[in-house]
């Protein structure tokens, strides 16, 4: 895949910093405001595909990307089940007990383990949408040779 | 509100027939995208912004890898004409239409009226979300506390998705 042109690479140099901070944003406000993990995750991995697009596939060394990414979405659902499982032993023994102190509502460091959960859910959702775009472009460049 | 939502389903049906008679691929998946951004205009006038954020997210980027599968491949559809098979099919689906509105048209008078109905869960976990989770936005607070095994059962599912990605790509790629 070839990159595009001058005004489009600028651009984009300018503009994917800010999507991927306005992703961390929606994250970690996901006890907060609309929006959460999943749309978060979405978002942080659109400005990885925008930076992709725009620069063509030399730009980055794709399959290093990609091995990455894999290893952090698996790291990612390890972590929420391990943090899962962490309420079978605090607490009142339940699957997803919600064990830390809630704080004052409205906080950011407050409503106990969903910042946490929304976080590495929002890793894996980032990790495991890039990783499938990465591996058909990868697929692809593999075919043309 | 209700004649606001009839009027944008309408063109989401309009969107999604023509993206099926389209010639030309790429127009066929614009006219998909109005199906997603109209569902996203319903989800904004429902006051679902949760959904209507991932829903536009999604939409955006499934679109922009749409639009680079068919700007890489040909835009001409393929078209062959209809056999034997093709026939039987369409019988079976014209019968299988008429079933289900003659059970839709059975059913509909045992419904709701729409946006007024309830499920019997909803009403403890609006009045109770708050105290129990300690978080202020409600859905945050459905999802990955009461609701916590759909969270993971959905996260799941995405790995799998993306191990059956890899390995069909990476097999395809050996040969």
């Amino acid at each position: 895949m070839k990159g595009m042109t001058v005004i489009v690479k600028k651009t984009t140099q300018l503009m994917a910093g800010l999507i991927f901070i306005y992703g961390i944003y929606i994250i970690l406000h996901g006890h907060l405001t609309p929006g959460g993990g999943f749309a978060g995750g979405v978002i942080i991995a659109g400005s990885y595909i925008l930076l992709i697009l725009a620069y063509g596939s030399d730009f980055l060394n794709l399959v290093r990307e990609e091995s990455g990414s894999t290893m952090y979405e698996n790291l990612a659902i390890l972590i929420i089940i391990l943090m899962a499982c962490s309420g079978l032993i605090f607490g009142t023994k339940i699957f997803f007990f919600n064990w830390l102190p809630r704080g004052t509502a409205g906080e950011l460091l407050s409503a106990g383990m969903l910042p946490l959960y929304n976080i590495f859910i929002g890793m894996e959702v980032a990790a495991s949408i890039l990783t499938i775009f990465l591996a058909l472009v990868i697929f692809k460049e593999r075919s043309r040779k | 509100m209700e004649a606001a939502l009839s009027v944008i389903i309408g063109f989401m049906i309009l969107g999604a027939l023509y993206a099926i008679h389209a010639r030309d691929l790429l127009s066929a998946v614009i006219a998909g995208g109005i199906v997603g951004y109209g569902l996203v205009i319903c989800f904004l006038l429902l006051q679902a912004p949760d959904l209507a954020i991932v829903q536009i997210v999604v939409e955006t980027i499934t679109l922009i890898i749409m639009v680079a599968v068919v700007l890489d491949s040909s835009r001409e559809e393929r078209y062959s004409k209809p056999d034997k098979q093709a026939y039987l099919n369409a019988v079976t689906g014209i019968l299988i239409l008429i079933v289900l509105f003659y059970f839709l048209k059975a059913a509909a008078g045992t419904l709701d009226h729409f946006g007024e109905g309830t499920l019997r869960m909803a009403g403890p976990y609006i009045e109770g979300a708050h105290e129990k989770t300690g978080s202020v936005n409600l859905v945050t607070g459905v999802i990955f506390d009461f609701r916590g095994y759909d969270t993971l059962g959905e996260a799941t599912v995405l790995v799998t998705a993306v191990l059956g990605v890899l390995t069909i790509l990476r097999l395809k790629g050996k040969k």
